[in-house]
């Protein structure tokens, strides 16, 4: 059941994208890219403080999302990414299924995580603020993505590619979930290391 | 009292196994039950599912040898005021603690071993996993282990109930039996 509640979940936002696509087709001209989750060139990973000892590392293993990028017009770049909350890695089973309970991620309740940008301003040559929308067990607030540009351009197999790199520090308190009050004043505040290449379609 | 079974009474092996497993049973039930919800910053974190590893391996060898045992002696014949579907009860019982208790070790096993890592116990064996990081193993190991304790502890009760019964109300010797009598 779940998983067919998924299915009309991305069914129903594939249409609002289609929609929106052809309504923006004629205002924007930036080119569509797809993340390149199936070769695996991009990374939703996340380190938190140890006892603030040391950095533990971690990542989301399943997700899918899209961009749009014109380097004539970065600020009118997009992007919105779904992030499968199951899919929690952190290189130790116990750890994940622990971290997977209610007590924390409840991933089983709240399987859906999502970014959906609203503003893109650039910093620098190949700097910029993304803003968008992150929504983490089910409670939506925005945050605010440092975006460098790592390259782009066509690959050796006829495709044509972009990619990025994030960074941003969420306090998941905000969301719901109090990071300091389950493991230590440290672990207060989540980094997000976001690494994706886009497939131009 | 003898060691090996009769054809009417369980001996000493027999009855020791019988409740050596009930107290572990019932203690790994309560001391899981207590740590899943212990906080990281408890001193007891790491602690307790050591002991509840330990102890439950150490269950697993206790259980094998007890089906060897039971297997290897005579099987005292159910006293005759059993009614058929007493028997017939009991003896689903039976099967059931066996069939879930071995269930609990598997997916426990499959909990630690899920992506890779070895599980440790006593200290000094380190039982290595059997799968290298199947999707969804660790989340499925864990819910059947939650569910299987659970069952097992209703089914104790029923188990302790039934007892109770026939000693108290059926004034047979049931109970009896089963403390070496």
């Amino acid at each position: 059941m779940p998983k067919l509640i998924k299915k009309l979940i991305m069914l129903s936002s594939l249409f609002t994208l289609v929609c929106c696509g052809l309504f923006g087709a004629s205002a924007a001209s930036a080119d569509k890219y797809l993340i390149d989750t199936k070769g695996a060139h991009a990374f939703v990973q996340f380190r938190v403080k140890h006892l603030g000892f040391s950095w533990l590392y971690g990542r989301f293993n399943t997700f899918d999302g899209e961009f749009s990028y014109d380097p004539k017009k970065p600020e009118e770049s997009t992007i919105s990414v779904n992030v499968d909350v199951t899919s929690l890695d952190t290189n130790h089973a116990e750890r994940d299924v622990h971290l997977a309970a209610p007590k924390y991620l409840d991933s089983k309740k709240h399987s859906t995580a999502s970014f959906k940008s609203t503003a893109y301003k650039k910093t620098g040559d190949k700097t910029g603020e993304l803003t968008g929308d992150l929504t983490l067990f089910g409670v939506t607030k925005p945050i605010t993505i440092d975006v460098e540009h790592i390259g782009g351009g066509p690959d050796m197999w006829g495709g044509y590619r972009q990619g990025f790199e994030g960074k941003a520090t969420i306090t998941p308190k905000d969301w719901g979930l109090d990071m300091a009050a389950k493991l230590g004043p440290a672990a207060a505040q989540v980094e997000l290391m976001l690494s994706v290449e886009g497939i131009r379609q | 009292m003898r060691l090996g079974n009769t054809n009417d009474s369980y001996g000493l092996v027999a009855v020791l196994l019988h409740w050596v497993t009930a107290l572990a049973v019932v203690f790994l039930f309560a001391l899981g039950l207590w740590m899943v919800d212990l906080d990281y910053y408890n001193s007891w974190y790491q602690l307790a599912p050591n002991i509840h590893k330990s102890v439950g391996f150490v269950l697993v060898l206790a259980v094998l040898f007890r089906l060897f045992w039971r297997l290897s002696q005579l099987t005292p014949q159910s006293p005759a005021t059993h009614k058929a579907w007493e028997r017939m009860l009991a003896k689903l019982m039976h099967v059931f603690f066996y069939i879930a208790i071995i269930s609990m070790f598997f997916s426990g096993y499959f909990i630690t071993t899920g992506k890779g890592q070895a599980l440790h116990v006593l200290g000094f064996i380190s039982i290595p996993a059997v799968i290298d990081n199947m999707d969804n193993v660790k989340d499925i190991a864990s819910e059947v282990h939650e569910i299987s304790a659970y069952t097992i502890i209703v089914a104790v009760a029923l188990h302790a109930l039934a007892a109770i019964k026939h000693h108290f109300i059926d004034k047979d010797k049931t109970l009896a039996r089963m403390l070496g009598r």
